[in-house]
């Protein structure tokens, strides 16, 4: 598939000298789900605001469908929608009007039957004739999809999809985004919640103080994060690891009363009931066991210093 | 493909254009009513002492500059709310981030605001034929005026709206500036009737160009040349479209 949209050595520096987007190149494909994982303040909503229009880079260029978007920008707007991260609607307008509004304003000619298929695909249908300040918060975010989507975009922008959405309004979300999967719409998504990169995105790019460290397909890179430690706290002190029981993802701790095992939690057998078995066999007594997996912002801050010490 | 996106600039006029007729009643009722009472208190009770002015009845001498008042107070406020409540309620953004530029943003907000204040101008002419008989010497030159300036001070308007940060800012040009230039630009009285030191002053005021222009092509009146007039309007409308351009083009509290 050829690239929807590419990003070349794309900088931007604010006049008091913040570097929020530091010489980033990707290309997406055209039909892809690319979710831009970072903490806050990364960098992800500037990338996306410069690629839509809201801010103009310092650096690089991006083209969209082979249109520069600062050169030959109405036809690359034409291609783009944006659902931004805050809700924005004009709060005494029906739905129905909000939505045909931005699609003339995209320049296109009036498709009701079009915009009908879109509300009905999102559950607004029964809402076209209420205002939108009668709307729930879902609802809103669905009318600003729609409208977002409402001159047949070839893009689509999600700029934090479920910020502040309930655990069942980000299904819902996660529902509307496979269905424009089917429909072939590119999708570009930020989050800071690993767990929706990890649900809808089919690669994910990972940005931290304006940089993108990494773009990996979602599966490769949950390999990578989705690990674990298992600690064994021993009731008494271990000289060392018993050689038959050997393996690079077990150590102890200095003092012997700590058994560490880094596993996989995606591994279809993870080694913990054998490795229990196996301490049980010796009659080593476990006093306590715990797990944990490292942080979104652990990962993050090993991501960063690995490029800075690489720099 | 720097073409004008009409679509765009459809969309955005039918768009300001609905929430006038939404309250129709409103926006004319106010308008109507301080005509009425201009009328009672200008034309009947002053009128009554002053008779005429240079040959026309005082009753009818002030409609243009009635007319003038609400043009100019009409678009600027329209103009300036249509394009500040978007930035207040955070739609701006789709006029950022859709395919259309300066020009089709300042046409769909400023044409709609014209319009309506040409609207209640209209309207404020037939109630004025209600009170006093009012002939239009030069119908043509007339509608030119009446375009003219509503495009003008919608302009302006549409410029306040960029810059307003608050109601507060959006209320007090329009308070400060507008009402007090078109007191003093010769609205109710003619300059000629100003000292010759205050009618000199008087002519440093924009608005003064924009009435007397306006009540020339009603009675053939006119405290400055005609010519001056329309060169007034002219200019100010092309000042404005430059500074308009200029915001969009540097983002100017548009993109901060």
């Amino acid at each position: 598939m050829s690239a929807i949209i590419e990003i070349d050595h794309l900088s931007k520096q604010y006049d008091s000298g913040t570097k929020a987007l530091d010489d980033v190149s990707l290309s997406i494909k055209e039909g892809e789900i690319i979710a831009l994982l970072g903490p806050n303040g990364a960098g992800k909503t500037t990338l996306i605001s410069i690629i839509c229009g809201l801010v103009v880079p310092t650096g690089g260029t991006v083209r969209v469908g082979g249109h520069d978007i600062r050169k030959d920008w109405r036809a690359a707007r034409k291609m783009i929608g944006l659902v931004p991260q805050e809700i924005a609607l004009e709060p005494f307008e029906k739905v129905i009007n909000c939505v045909r509004f931005t699609r003339r304003l995209y320049g296109m000619p009036p498709d009701d039957a079009y915009l009908e298929r879109i509300l009905r695909a999102l559950s607004l249908w029964d809402k076209r004739d209420a205002a939108t300040r009668e709307l729930s918060g879902g609802m809103k975010r669905r009318v600003l999809i729609a409208k977002a989507l409402s001159h047949n975009p070839k893009v689509l922008f999600l700029d934090e999809p479920t910020a502040g959405v309930d655990v069942a309004l980000r299904r819902e979300m996660w529902e509307v985004v496979g269905d424009l999967r089917r429909e072939g719409v590119t999708i570009i998504l930020t989050t800071h919640y690993l767990e929706e990169a990890e649900e809808m995105a089919d690669r994910v790019g990972v940005i931290a103080k304006g940089q993108l460290l990494l773009v990996k397909p979602t599966a490769q890179l949950m390999g990578e994060f989705g690990r674990k430690t298992l600690t064994i706290e021993l009731d008494a002190p271990l000289s060392g690891i018993p050689a038959d029981m050997a393996d690079p993802n077990l150590t102890l701790s200095e003092d012997g009363r700590q058994l560490a095992f880094d596993y996989d939690t995606r591994a279809e057998r993870t080694g913990i009931a054998r490795l229990l078995g196996e301490l049980a066999a010796r009659d080593i007594t476990v006093r306590d066991v715990s797990t944990r997996q490292s942080s979104l912002e652990e990962v993050f801050i090993s991501l960063v210093d690995e490029s800075e010490n690489a720099a | 493909m720097n073409m004008v996106n009409w679509h765009g600039v459809w969309s955005i006029y039918h768009h300001e254009m609905t929430r006038f007729f939404r309250t129709i009643w409103q926006s004319l009722a106010s308008p109507v009513v301080s005509t009425v009472l201009y009328f009672v208190v200008f034309g009947a009770a002053i009128g009554g002492r002053i008779q005429s002015v240079e040959g026309v009845p005082y009753g009818a001498f002030i409609v243009p500059g009635l007319m003038m008042l609400t043009v100019l107070q009409q678009a600027v406020s329209n103009a300036s709310f249509g394009i500040y409540f978007p930035k207040f309620s955070g739609t701006i953004y789709e006029y950022l981030v859709s395919p259309v530029g300066w020009i089709e943003v300042t046409l769909g907000f400023v044409g709609a605001a014209a319009t309506k204040a040409i609207l209640i101008a209209l309207v404020i002419l037939l109630t004025s034929f209600a009170f006093v008989g009012v002939h239009i010497l030069h119908p043509f030159w007339m509608i030119a005026f009446l375009l003219l300036s509503a495009v003008g001070f919608s302009l302006l308007g549409f410029i306040i709206g960029l810059w307003a940060k608050s109601f507060e800012q959006l209320q007090i040009v329009p308070m400060m500036v507008i009402m007090p230039l078109v007191f003093l630009g010769g609205a109710f009285y003619s300059a000629s009737m100003l000292p010759p030191f205050w009618g000199a002053v008087a002519k440093l005021n924009p608005v003064l160009y924009l009435i007397s222009g306006f009540r020339w092509a009603f009675f053939g009146l006119a405290d400055v040349p005609v010519g001056a007039s329309l060169i007034a309007v002219a200019a100010m409308v092309v000042v404005c479209l430059a500074v308009i351009r200029w915001i969009f083009a540097t983002g100017w509290r548009l993109r901060e």
